[in-house]
Protein backbone atom coordinates (compact mmCIF):
# COMPACT_ATOMS: atom_id res chain seq x y z
CA UNK A 1 0.00 0.00 0.00
CA UNK A 2 2.80 2.21 -0.60
CA UNK A 3 2.27 3.29 -3.71
CA UNK A 4 1.63 7.19 -4.65
CA UNK A 5 -1.95 6.13 -5.46
CA UNK A 6 -2.48 4.92 -1.82
CA UNK A 7 -0.66 8.40 -0.83
CA UNK A 8 -3.55 10.10 -2.04
CA UNK A 9 -6.13 7.31 -0.76
CA UNK A 10 -4.55 7.57 2.83
CA UNK A 11 -5.39 11.52 2.77
CA UNK A 12 -8.86 11.22 1.54
CA UNK A 13 -9.42 8.70 4.55
CA UNK A 14 -8.37 11.51 6.63
CA UNK A 15 -9.81 14.28 4.72
CA UNK A 16 -13.64 14.42 6.60
CA UNK A 17 -12.03 14.60 10.22
CA UNK A 18 -9.18 17.66 8.92
CA UNK A 19 -12.75 19.41 6.97
CA UNK A 20 -14.71 18.43 10.42
CA UNK A 21 -12.03 20.37 12.48
CA UNK A 22 -11.47 23.31 10.37
CA UNK A 23 -15.00 23.72 9.96
CA UNK A 24 -16.73 23.54 13.68
CA UNK A 25 -12.81 24.25 16.01
CA UNK A 26 -10.46 26.50 13.85
CA UNK A 27 -13.13 28.83 11.75
CA UNK A 28 -15.27 29.59 15.19
CA UNK A 29 -11.81 30.22 16.93
CA UNK A 30 -11.23 32.73 14.36
CA UNK A 31 -14.83 34.16 14.48
CA UNK A 32 -14.01 34.06 18.17
CA UNK A 33 -10.83 36.47 17.87
CA UNK A 34 -12.92 38.77 15.41
CA UNK A 35 -16.47 38.84 17.51
CA UNK A 36 -13.71 39.45 20.62
CA UNK A 37 -13.17 42.94 18.87
CA UNK A 38 -16.53 44.23 17.85
CA UNK A 39 -19.59 44.98 19.99
CA UNK A 40 -21.76 42.03 18.81
CA UNK A 41 -24.84 41.04 21.20
CA UNK A 42 -27.23 38.55 20.53
CA UNK A 43 -29.77 41.44 19.96
CA UNK A 44 -27.17 43.02 17.14
CA UNK A 45 -24.42 45.21 16.36
CA UNK A 46 -21.41 44.17 15.39
CA UNK A 47 -19.83 47.22 14.96
CA UNK A 48 -15.46 47.00 14.71
CA UNK A 49 -13.97 48.09 18.30
CA UNK A 50 -10.69 47.33 18.23
CA UNK A 51 -9.15 46.42 21.85
CA UNK A 52 -12.11 47.94 23.89
CA UNK A 53 -13.34 45.14 24.86
CA UNK A 54 -9.95 43.86 26.13
CA UNK A 55 -9.35 46.76 27.85
CA UNK A 56 -13.05 47.16 29.47
CA UNK A 57 -12.20 43.35 30.67
CA UNK A 58 -9.43 44.26 32.54
CA UNK A 59 -11.35 47.26 34.37
CA UNK A 60 -14.12 44.62 35.29
CA UNK A 61 -13.81 43.81 39.07
CA UNK A 62 -16.25 41.48 38.63
CA UNK A 63 -14.27 39.16 36.01
CA UNK A 64 -10.96 39.36 38.04
CA UNK A 65 -12.80 38.45 40.99
CA UNK A 66 -14.37 35.51 39.31
CA UNK A 67 -10.85 34.49 37.85
CA UNK A 68 -9.68 34.79 41.53
CA UNK A 69 -12.69 32.38 43.13
CA UNK A 70 -12.22 29.95 40.40
CA UNK A 71 -8.30 30.08 41.07
CA UNK A 72 -9.27 29.30 44.76
CA UNK A 73 -11.02 26.80 44.54
CA UNK A 74 -8.63 25.23 42.16
CA UNK A 75 -6.55 25.56 45.11
CA UNK A 76 -8.69 24.09 47.66
CA UNK A 77 -9.90 21.98 45.31
CA UNK A 78 -6.93 20.08 43.57
CA UNK A 79 -4.81 18.65 47.15
CA UNK A 80 -8.24 17.47 48.10
CA UNK A 81 -8.64 15.42 45.39
CA UNK A 82 -5.13 14.40 44.50
CA UNK A 83 -4.61 13.63 48.52
CA UNK A 84 -7.46 11.20 48.78
CA UNK A 85 -7.33 9.85 45.33
CA UNK A 86 -3.96 8.61 46.59
CA UNK A 87 -4.91 7.32 49.25
CA UNK A 88 -7.60 5.42 47.91
CA UNK A 89 -5.38 4.12 45.26
CA UNK A 90 -2.75 2.44 47.82
CA UNK A 91 -5.86 1.59 49.62
CA UNK A 92 -7.51 0.06 46.26
CA UNK A 93 -4.65 -0.80 44.15
CA UNK A 94 -4.03 -4.63 45.34
CA UNK A 95 -6.06 -6.95 42.80
CA UNK A 96 -7.84 -8.94 45.98
CA UNK A 97 -12.24 -8.71 45.33
CA UNK A 98 -12.58 -6.66 47.61
CA UNK A 99 -10.49 -3.57 46.45
CA UNK A 100 -11.56 -4.62 43.20
CA UNK A 101 -14.98 -3.81 44.23
CA UNK A 102 -13.96 -0.66 46.03
CA UNK A 103 -12.55 1.08 43.09
CA UNK A 104 -15.13 0.07 41.07
CA UNK A 105 -17.64 1.65 43.68
CA UNK A 106 -15.17 4.53 43.77
CA UNK A 107 -14.82 4.99 40.37
CA UNK A 108 -18.90 5.07 39.68
CA UNK A 109 -19.94 8.80 39.90
CA UNK A 110 -17.33 9.25 37.13
CA UNK A 111 -19.42 7.95 34.55
CA UNK A 112 -22.93 9.82 35.83
CA UNK A 113 -23.28 13.23 34.84
CA UNK A 114 -21.91 16.46 36.56
CA UNK A 115 -25.59 18.31 36.27
CA UNK A 116 -27.29 15.04 38.23
CA UNK A 117 -24.74 14.97 40.48
CA UNK A 118 -25.10 18.53 41.73
CA UNK A 119 -28.98 18.39 41.82
CA UNK A 120 -28.34 15.12 43.95
CA UNK A 121 -25.66 16.99 46.18
CA UNK A 122 -28.05 20.53 46.11
CA UNK A 123 -30.99 18.26 47.77
CA UNK A 124 -28.16 16.49 49.87
CA UNK A 125 -27.30 20.26 51.49
CA UNK A 126 -30.03 21.57 51.08
CA UNK A 127 -31.28 23.40 55.30
CA UNK A 128 -34.87 22.00 55.25
CA UNK A 129 -34.90 18.31 53.83
CA UNK A 130 -31.01 17.88 53.04
CA UNK A 131 -29.95 14.31 54.50
CA UNK A 132 -26.55 15.16 54.89
CA UNK A 133 -27.15 17.80 57.16
CA UNK A 134 -29.64 15.50 59.13
CA UNK A 135 -26.29 13.08 58.96
CA UNK A 136 -24.30 15.51 60.23
CA UNK A 137 -26.63 16.73 62.94
CA UNK A 138 -27.06 12.85 64.02
CA UNK A 139 -23.42 12.51 64.17
CA UNK A 140 -22.84 16.02 66.39
CA UNK A 141 -20.67 17.66 63.57
CA UNK A 142 -23.55 20.36 63.54
CA UNK A 143 -26.01 21.80 65.95
CA UNK A 144 -28.43 22.22 63.70
CA UNK A 145 -29.18 22.02 60.31
CA UNK A 146 -26.66 24.71 57.92
CA UNK A 147 -27.54 26.80 55.12
CA UNK A 148 -24.72 26.15 52.85
CA UNK A 149 -24.85 28.27 49.54
CA UNK A 150 -25.33 31.59 51.75
CA UNK A 151 -22.00 32.25 52.61
CA UNK A 152 -18.98 32.08 50.15
CA UNK A 153 -16.59 29.88 52.21
CA UNK A 154 -19.61 27.47 52.86
CA UNK A 155 -20.55 27.04 49.47
CA UNK A 156 -16.80 26.49 48.35
CA UNK A 157 -16.48 23.64 51.09
CA UNK A 158 -19.97 22.23 49.66
CA UNK A 159 -18.91 22.11 46.09
CA UNK A 160 -15.79 20.55 47.21
CA UNK A 161 -17.17 18.02 49.27
CA UNK A 162 -19.67 17.52 45.82
CA UNK A 163 -16.88 17.39 43.45
CA UNK A 164 -14.75 15.47 45.37
CA UNK A 165 -17.44 12.99 45.61
CA UNK A 166 -17.95 13.11 41.82
CA UNK A 167 -14.81 12.92 40.00
CA UNK A 168 -12.33 11.62 42.74
CA UNK A 169 -12.66 8.89 41.07
CA UNK A 170 -10.62 9.71 38.52
CA UNK A 171 -7.41 10.00 39.86
CA UNK A 172 -7.77 6.72 41.46
CA UNK A 173 -7.78 5.04 38.79
CA UNK A 174 -5.31 6.64 37.07
CA UNK A 175 -3.08 6.33 40.32
CA UNK A 176 -3.83 2.80 40.99
CA UNK A 177 -2.60 2.17 37.10
CA UNK A 178 0.34 3.79 38.07
CA UNK A 179 1.42 1.24 41.20
CA UNK A 180 -0.05 -1.22 39.44
CA UNK A 181 3.45 -0.66 36.69
CA UNK A 182 5.84 -0.30 39.48
CA UNK A 183 8.55 -3.16 38.53
CA UNK A 184 7.30 -5.58 41.51
CA UNK A 185 11.60 -6.23 41.83
CA UNK A 186 11.98 -2.75 43.47
CA UNK A 187 9.19 -3.79 45.75
CA UNK A 188 10.78 -6.97 46.60
CA UNK A 189 13.93 -5.63 47.39
CA UNK A 190 12.92 -3.52 49.88
CA UNK A 191 10.70 -6.04 51.45
CA UNK A 192 13.57 -7.95 52.08
CA UNK A 193 15.52 -4.88 53.64
CA UNK A 194 12.96 -5.01 55.63
CA UNK A 195 11.47 -1.41 54.89
CA UNK A 196 7.83 -1.39 56.22
CA UNK A 197 4.51 -0.11 54.31
CA UNK A 198 4.99 3.28 54.53
CA UNK A 199 8.52 3.58 54.13
CA UNK A 200 7.74 1.31 50.86
CA UNK A 201 5.21 4.26 49.98
CA UNK A 202 7.45 7.25 50.69
CA UNK A 203 10.65 6.04 49.44
CA UNK A 204 9.21 4.31 46.16
CA UNK A 205 5.83 4.32 45.59
CA UNK A 206 5.42 7.92 45.65
CA UNK A 207 9.09 9.08 43.79
CA UNK A 208 8.13 6.30 41.03
CA UNK A 209 4.09 7.84 40.80
CA UNK A 210 5.14 11.69 40.49
CA UNK A 211 4.79 11.95 36.93
CA UNK A 212 1.48 10.41 36.69
CA UNK A 213 0.51 12.41 40.12
CA UNK A 214 1.85 15.82 38.51
CA UNK A 215 -0.35 14.66 34.81
CA UNK A 216 -3.16 14.27 36.83
CA UNK A 217 -2.83 17.14 39.05
CA UNK A 218 -2.76 19.55 35.25
CA UNK A 219 -5.82 17.66 34.26
CA UNK A 220 -7.55 18.32 37.23
CA UNK A 221 -6.31 21.91 37.63
CA UNK A 222 -7.47 22.93 33.97
CA UNK A 223 -11.38 20.91 34.98
CA UNK A 224 -11.65 23.35 37.70
CA UNK A 225 -10.67 26.48 36.15
CA UNK A 226 -12.94 25.47 33.51
CA UNK A 227 -16.10 24.59 36.52
CA UNK A 228 -19.17 25.61 35.60
CA UNK A 229 -22.10 22.99 35.99
CA UNK A 230 -21.52 22.85 39.66
CA UNK A 231 -21.55 26.62 40.73
CA UNK A 232 -24.77 26.95 38.26
CA UNK A 233 -26.48 24.34 39.70
CA UNK A 234 -25.49 24.51 43.08
CA UNK A 235 -24.90 28.28 44.08
CA UNK A 236 -26.26 30.28 41.22
CA UNK A 237 -23.22 32.17 41.53
CA UNK A 238 -24.46 33.77 44.52
CA UNK A 239 -24.71 35.19 46.92
CA UNK A 240 -24.13 38.42 45.46
CA UNK A 241 -22.25 37.20 42.71
CA UNK A 242 -19.53 35.99 44.80
CA UNK A 243 -19.48 32.43 43.63
CA UNK A 244 -19.22 33.20 39.71
CA UNK A 245 -16.26 31.51 37.97
CA UNK A 246 -14.46 32.11 35.27
CA UNK A 247 -16.63 30.61 32.56
CA UNK A 248 -19.88 30.91 34.41
CA UNK A 249 -19.04 34.99 34.38
CA UNK A 250 -18.15 34.04 30.46
CA UNK A 251 -21.99 32.51 30.17
CA UNK A 252 -23.58 35.20 31.86
CA UNK A 253 -21.99 38.15 29.76
CA UNK A 254 -22.53 36.22 26.97
CA UNK A 255 -26.22 34.68 27.47
CA UNK A 256 -27.74 35.84 29.97
CA UNK A 257 -26.97 39.88 29.12
CA UNK A 258 -26.23 38.67 25.51
CA UNK A 259 -22.67 41.18 25.38
CA UNK A 260 -21.39 38.85 22.84
CA UNK A 261 -18.42 40.20 21.64
CA UNK A 262 -17.12 41.27 25.39
CA UNK A 263 -17.85 37.69 26.28
CA UNK A 264 -15.85 36.69 23.23
CA UNK A 265 -12.74 38.90 24.79
CA UNK A 266 -13.23 37.06 27.95
CA UNK A 267 -13.20 33.70 26.44
CA UNK A 268 -10.23 34.42 24.66
CA UNK A 269 -8.28 35.41 28.33
CA UNK A 270 -9.57 32.14 29.60
CA UNK A 271 -8.49 30.28 26.44
CA UNK A 272 -4.71 31.64 27.16
CA UNK A 273 -4.52 31.27 30.45
CA UNK A 274 -5.66 27.35 29.84
CA UNK A 275 -3.22 27.13 27.13
CA UNK A 276 -0.27 27.28 29.22
CA UNK A 277 -1.39 24.71 31.70
CA UNK A 278 -2.45 22.55 28.39
CA UNK A 279 1.30 22.79 27.22
CA UNK A 280 2.74 21.88 30.15
CA UNK A 281 0.75 19.10 30.11
CA UNK A 282 1.63 17.92 26.65
CA UNK A 283 4.93 18.78 27.49
CA UNK A 284 4.46 15.99 30.38
CA UNK A 285 2.82 13.36 28.28
CA UNK A 286 5.75 13.93 25.53
CA UNK A 287 8.23 13.56 27.73
CA UNK A 288 6.85 10.16 28.98
CA UNK A 289 7.33 8.87 25.26
CA UNK A 290 10.91 8.76 25.87
CA UNK B 1 0.01 9.44 26.99
CA UNK B 2 1.78 5.82 25.91
CA UNK B 3 2.84 5.28 29.59
CA UNK B 4 -1.11 5.54 30.69
CA UNK B 5 -2.01 3.58 27.92
CA UNK B 6 -0.03 0.84 28.56
CA UNK B 7 -1.13 0.75 31.87
CA UNK B 8 -4.20 -0.29 30.93
CA UNK B 9 -4.49 -3.61 30.21
CA UNK B 10 -2.51 -4.07 34.22
CA UNK B 11 -5.60 -3.20 36.12
CA UNK B 12 -7.26 -6.22 35.66
CA UNK B 13 -4.79 -8.73 35.78
CA UNK B 14 -3.13 -9.91 39.26
CA UNK B 15 -0.27 -8.13 40.85
CA UNK B 16 0.47 -10.57 43.80
CA UNK B 17 3.62 -8.03 44.86
CA UNK B 18 1.61 -5.25 45.64
CA UNK B 19 -0.92 -7.35 46.72
CA UNK B 20 1.44 -8.68 49.64
CA UNK B 21 2.38 -4.70 50.32
CA UNK B 22 -0.72 -3.80 51.13
CA UNK B 23 -1.33 -5.71 54.59
CA UNK B 24 0.72 -8.82 55.71
CA UNK B 25 -0.12 -8.74 59.14
CA UNK B 26 -4.33 -10.39 59.81
CA UNK B 27 -4.90 -7.27 61.95
CA UNK B 28 -3.75 -4.90 59.08
CA UNK B 29 -5.98 -7.43 56.72
CA UNK B 30 -9.13 -6.66 58.71
CA UNK B 31 -8.20 -2.35 58.68
CA UNK B 32 -8.39 -2.72 55.19
CA UNK B 33 -11.12 -4.49 54.94
CA UNK B 34 -12.83 -2.14 56.90
CA UNK B 35 -12.19 0.86 55.41
CA UNK B 36 -12.53 -0.30 52.15
CA UNK B 37 -16.19 -1.27 53.54
CA UNK B 38 -16.38 2.12 54.17
CA UNK B 39 -15.18 3.83 51.19
CA UNK B 40 -17.94 1.53 49.66
CA UNK B 41 -20.54 3.56 52.13
CA UNK B 42 -19.67 6.41 51.75
CA UNK B 43 -19.53 6.54 48.16
CA UNK B 44 -22.88 4.51 47.46
CA UNK B 45 -25.05 6.54 49.72
CA UNK B 46 -25.75 9.67 47.85
CA UNK B 47 -27.04 7.69 45.33
CA UNK B 48 -29.14 5.36 47.21
CA UNK B 49 -30.73 8.22 49.57
CA UNK B 50 -31.70 9.67 46.14
CA UNK B 51 -33.00 6.49 44.81
CA UNK B 52 -35.18 6.19 48.12
CA UNK B 53 -35.89 9.31 48.17
CA UNK B 54 -37.16 9.14 45.19
CA UNK B 55 -39.95 6.52 46.16
CA UNK B 56 -41.65 8.49 48.80
CA UNK B 57 -44.51 10.60 48.23
CA UNK B 58 -44.45 13.84 47.55
CA UNK B 59 -45.47 15.04 50.68
CA UNK B 60 -42.68 13.09 52.33
CA UNK B 61 -39.85 14.03 50.31
CA UNK B 62 -40.83 17.27 51.22
CA UNK B 63 -41.46 16.96 54.86
CA UNK B 64 -38.98 18.71 57.10
CA UNK B 65 -37.28 17.38 58.81
CA UNK B 66 -35.99 14.63 56.39
CA UNK B 67 -36.14 10.67 57.11
CA UNK B 68 -33.65 8.50 55.97
CA UNK B 69 -36.00 5.58 54.68
CA UNK B 70 -39.09 5.94 53.21
CA UNK B 71 -42.05 5.29 55.18
CA UNK B 72 -44.76 4.13 52.35
CA UNK B 73 -43.50 3.61 48.93
CA UNK B 74 -44.88 5.60 46.20
CA UNK B 75 -44.37 6.02 41.95
CA UNK B 76 -45.82 9.47 42.25
CA UNK B 77 -42.71 11.46 42.21
CA UNK B 78 -42.00 9.49 38.92
CA UNK B 79 -45.54 10.17 37.48
CA UNK B 80 -45.27 13.34 37.77
CA UNK B 81 -41.37 13.66 35.97
CA UNK B 82 -43.06 11.57 33.55
CA UNK B 83 -45.72 13.99 33.03
CA UNK B 84 -43.38 17.19 33.08
CA UNK B 85 -44.61 19.81 30.72
CA UNK B 86 -43.69 18.28 26.79
CA UNK B 87 -43.01 14.74 28.76
CA UNK B 88 -40.47 12.80 29.92
CA UNK B 89 -40.12 10.54 26.89
CA UNK B 90 -39.49 13.78 24.67
CA UNK B 91 -36.85 14.26 26.62
CA UNK B 92 -35.15 11.78 27.11
CA UNK B 93 -36.07 11.00 23.14
CA UNK B 94 -33.97 14.77 22.43
CA UNK B 95 -30.70 13.01 24.74
CA UNK B 96 -30.97 9.76 23.06
CA UNK B 97 -31.32 11.42 19.65
CA UNK B 98 -28.52 14.12 19.89
CA UNK B 99 -25.93 11.11 21.67
CA UNK B 100 -26.90 8.67 18.46
CA UNK B 101 -26.10 11.18 16.27
CA UNK B 102 -22.96 12.23 18.04
CA UNK B 103 -22.19 8.94 18.26
CA UNK B 104 -22.30 8.40 14.98
CA UNK B 105 -20.22 11.04 13.38
CA UNK B 106 -17.19 10.51 16.30
CA UNK B 107 -17.60 6.44 14.27
CA UNK B 108 -17.74 8.70 10.60
CA UNK B 109 -14.65 10.86 11.28
CA UNK B 110 -12.56 8.49 13.25
CA UNK B 111 -12.62 5.11 12.28
CA UNK B 112 -11.25 6.37 8.20
CA UNK B 113 -8.93 9.26 10.20
CA UNK B 114 -7.29 6.08 11.84
CA UNK B 115 -7.60 3.97 9.22
CA UNK B 116 -5.74 6.16 7.23
CA UNK B 117 -3.30 7.50 9.38
CA UNK B 118 -2.41 4.13 10.76
CA UNK B 119 -1.82 2.19 7.39
CA UNK B 120 -1.47 4.91 5.07
CA UNK B 121 1.97 6.81 4.30
CA UNK B 122 0.46 10.41 4.28
CA UNK B 123 2.73 13.53 3.70
CA UNK B 124 3.32 15.54 7.52
CA UNK B 125 1.22 12.84 8.68
CA UNK B 126 1.98 13.62 12.06
CA UNK B 127 1.50 17.05 11.40
CA UNK B 128 -2.21 16.11 10.49
CA UNK B 129 -2.28 13.89 13.65
CA UNK B 130 -1.22 16.85 15.93
CA UNK B 131 -3.74 19.15 13.97
CA UNK B 132 -6.77 16.90 14.96
CA UNK B 133 -5.89 16.23 18.16
CA UNK B 134 -5.52 20.25 18.88
CA UNK B 135 -8.87 20.69 19.97
CA UNK B 136 -7.78 19.01 23.50
CA UNK B 137 -6.12 22.15 24.21
CA UNK B 138 -8.82 24.71 23.43
CA UNK B 139 -11.31 25.02 25.97
CA UNK B 140 -14.85 24.30 23.84
CA UNK B 141 -16.53 26.62 26.29
CA UNK B 142 -14.88 29.06 24.68
CA UNK B 143 -16.48 27.89 21.00
CA UNK B 144 -19.66 28.43 21.80
CA UNK B 145 -20.36 32.32 21.17
CA UNK B 146 -19.19 31.70 17.38
CA UNK B 147 -20.92 28.12 17.08
CA UNK B 148 -24.32 29.56 18.54
CA UNK B 149 -24.20 32.66 16.29
CA UNK B 150 -23.52 30.39 13.09
CA UNK B 151 -25.80 28.06 14.03
CA UNK B 152 -28.65 30.06 14.72
CA UNK B 153 -28.22 31.41 11.32
CA UNK B 154 -28.34 27.88 9.32
CA UNK B 155 -30.87 26.69 11.85
CA UNK B 156 -28.62 24.61 13.94
CA UNK B 157 -29.27 25.79 17.34
CA UNK B 158 -32.54 23.80 18.90
CA UNK B 159 -31.36 21.40 16.67
CA UNK B 160 -30.27 17.68 17.58
CA UNK B 161 -27.64 17.76 14.97
CA UNK B 162 -26.28 21.09 15.95
CA UNK B 163 -26.06 19.85 19.52
CA UNK B 164 -24.23 16.57 18.19
CA UNK B 165 -22.00 18.16 16.89
CA UNK B 166 -20.73 20.27 19.23
CA UNK B 167 -20.85 16.85 21.35
CA UNK B 168 -18.73 15.43 18.28
CA UNK B 169 -16.12 18.49 18.73
CA UNK B 170 -15.44 17.33 22.54
CA UNK B 171 -15.49 13.71 21.96
CA UNK B 172 -13.24 13.66 18.69
CA UNK B 173 -10.07 13.92 19.62
CA UNK B 174 -10.36 10.77 21.91
CA UNK B 175 -11.87 9.27 19.26
CA UNK B 176 -9.28 9.49 16.80
CA UNK B 177 -6.68 8.66 19.67
CA UNK B 178 -8.14 5.00 20.55
CA UNK B 179 -8.90 4.36 16.95
CA UNK B 180 -5.30 5.11 15.92
CA UNK B 181 -4.14 2.77 18.64
CA UNK B 182 -6.23 0.09 17.48
CA UNK B 183 -5.62 -0.07 14.06
CA UNK B 184 -2.00 -0.08 15.04
CA UNK B 185 -2.26 -2.97 17.29
CA UNK B 186 -3.60 -5.05 14.16
CA UNK B 187 -0.06 -6.93 12.69
CA UNK B 188 0.89 -6.11 9.47
CA UNK B 189 0.73 -9.73 7.96
CA UNK B 190 -3.07 -9.24 7.87
CA UNK B 191 -3.97 -6.59 5.57
CA UNK B 192 -0.70 -8.22 3.23
CA UNK B 193 -2.94 -10.76 2.74
CA UNK B 194 -5.56 -8.58 1.60
CA UNK B 195 -3.53 -6.61 -0.89
CA UNK B 196 -2.70 -10.22 -2.30
CA UNK B 197 -6.15 -11.14 -2.68
CA UNK B 198 -6.64 -7.51 -4.60
CA UNK B 199 -9.06 -5.96 -2.49
CA UNK B 200 -9.22 -2.28 -2.81
CA UNK B 201 -7.98 -0.06 0.71
CA UNK B 202 -11.80 0.41 1.52
CA UNK B 203 -12.57 -3.64 0.85
CA UNK B 204 -9.71 -3.99 3.44
CA UNK B 205 -11.30 -1.63 5.73
CA UNK B 206 -14.48 -2.96 5.75
CA UNK B 207 -13.98 -6.97 5.33
CA UNK B 208 -10.87 -7.34 7.62
CA UNK B 209 -10.11 -4.33 9.85
CA UNK B 210 -13.39 -3.17 11.16
CA UNK B 211 -13.86 -6.55 12.87
CA UNK B 212 -10.71 -6.81 14.33
CA UNK B 213 -11.30 -2.53 15.98
CA UNK B 214 -14.32 -3.27 17.70
CA UNK B 215 -13.38 -3.23 20.88
CA UNK B 216 -11.95 0.13 19.83
CA UNK B 217 -15.30 1.24 18.28
CA UNK B 218 -17.45 -0.02 21.41
CA UNK B 219 -14.88 2.13 23.54
CA UNK B 220 -15.58 4.83 21.08
CA UNK B 221 -19.32 4.79 20.92
CA UNK B 222 -19.16 4.27 24.77
CA UNK B 223 -17.83 7.27 25.47
CA UNK B 224 -19.64 9.81 22.63
CA UNK B 225 -22.67 8.41 24.47
CA UNK B 226 -21.86 9.05 28.13
CA UNK B 227 -20.21 12.41 27.24
CA UNK B 228 -23.10 13.50 25.37
CA UNK B 229 -25.74 11.89 28.05
CA UNK B 230 -24.15 13.77 30.37
CA UNK B 231 -23.11 17.11 28.73
CA UNK B 232 -24.81 20.42 30.16
CA UNK B 233 -23.61 23.70 29.30
CA UNK B 234 -23.57 23.63 25.03
CA UNK B 235 -27.08 21.73 26.18
CA UNK B 236 -28.55 24.69 28.16
CA UNK B 237 -27.00 26.99 25.41
CA UNK B 238 -28.48 25.55 22.16
CA UNK B 239 -31.05 24.08 23.52
CA UNK B 240 -33.46 26.60 25.00
CA UNK B 241 -36.64 25.76 23.53
CA UNK B 242 -38.83 23.31 26.07
CA UNK B 243 -39.45 20.72 23.37
CA UNK B 244 -35.87 20.51 22.68
CA UNK B 245 -34.08 20.07 26.56
CA UNK B 246 -32.09 17.03 27.14
CA UNK B 247 -32.30 15.22 30.53
CA UNK B 248 -30.05 17.50 32.22
CA UNK B 249 -31.98 20.39 31.18
CA UNK B 250 -35.35 19.33 31.97
CA UNK B 251 -33.88 18.73 35.15
CA UNK B 252 -33.12 22.43 36.34
CA UNK B 253 -36.39 23.09 35.18
CA UNK B 254 -38.30 20.39 37.22
CA UNK B 255 -35.81 21.28 40.45
CA UNK B 256 -37.21 25.41 39.16
CA UNK B 257 -40.55 23.52 40.22
CA UNK B 258 -44.04 25.68 40.61
CA UNK B 259 -44.21 29.27 42.06
CA UNK B 260 -40.47 28.60 43.23
CA UNK B 261 -41.22 25.86 45.73
CA UNK B 262 -38.79 22.99 44.62
CA UNK B 263 -40.23 19.70 44.51
CA UNK B 264 -37.64 17.76 45.76
CA UNK B 265 -39.24 13.81 45.12
CA UNK B 266 -39.38 15.04 40.96
CA UNK B 267 -36.11 15.83 41.00
CA UNK B 268 -34.61 13.42 42.92
CA UNK B 269 -36.79 10.96 40.48
CA UNK B 270 -35.20 12.61 37.52
CA UNK B 271 -32.18 12.21 38.66
CA UNK B 272 -32.50 8.80 39.29
CA UNK B 273 -33.84 8.53 36.10
CA UNK B 274 -31.06 10.56 34.85
CA UNK B 275 -28.16 8.47 35.75
CA UNK B 276 -29.52 4.95 35.42
CA UNK B 277 -28.31 4.63 31.72
CA UNK B 278 -24.75 5.51 32.56
CA UNK B 279 -24.75 3.63 35.42
CA UNK B 280 -26.17 0.61 33.32
CA UNK B 281 -23.41 1.26 30.69
CA UNK B 282 -21.04 1.07 33.53
CA UNK B 283 -21.85 -2.03 35.22
CA UNK B 284 -22.32 -4.16 31.91
CA UNK B 285 -19.37 -2.66 29.75
CA UNK B 286 -16.88 -1.68 32.99
CA UNK B 287 -13.87 -3.21 30.96
CA UNK B 288 -14.33 -1.14 27.96
CA UNK B 289 -14.37 2.18 29.82
CA UNK B 290 -11.81 1.82 32.55
CA UNK B 291 -9.21 0.49 30.21
CA UNK B 292 -10.24 3.36 27.38
CA UNK B 293 -10.58 5.78 30.34
CA UNK B 294 -6.94 5.51 31.30
CA UNK B 295 -5.39 5.62 27.52
CA UNK B 296 -7.74 8.93 27.66
CA UNK B 297 -6.46 10.57 30.32
CA UNK B 298 -4.68 12.78 27.42
CA UNK B 299 -7.41 14.96 27.87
Amino acid sequence: MGSALSKNQGFLYILPALLFVAFFVFWPLGQLVYISLTDTSLLGGGKFIGLDNYIRAFEDKTFWRALWFTVRYTVVITPVLMGIGFGLALLTAPNRPLQQLTRATVFLPVVIGLGSSSLLWVWLFDQQVGLFNKFLVDIGVLAAPAVWFTKVDMALIAVTIAITWKVIGFGTILFVAGIQSINHEITEAALIDGANYWQRVWSIILPLSLRIILLTTLISVIGSMLAFDQFYLMTGGGPRGQTFTSVYWIYQNSFVSFKLGYGAALSIILTLIILVFASIQVALSNRSHA
Amino acid sequence: MTVLAEAAPRITTGDRGIARVAGEARGVRYLVGAACILVITLMLSPVVLSFLASLKTPAESSASPPSYLPHSLSLENYAKVYDWQAGLLTYVGNSLGVAAIAIVLCLALSVPTAYGLARFKIPFKEGWFILLLAPLMIPYQALLTPLYLTFSKIGLANSMLGLAIVHTVLQLPFSIYMMRNSFESIPREIEEAAVMDGSTTFQALRNIFLPLVTPGIVTVALFAFINSWNEFLSALIFMNKETSFTVPIMLTGVRAGRLGAVDWGSLQAGVIISILPCILIYLLLQKYYVSGFLSGAVK
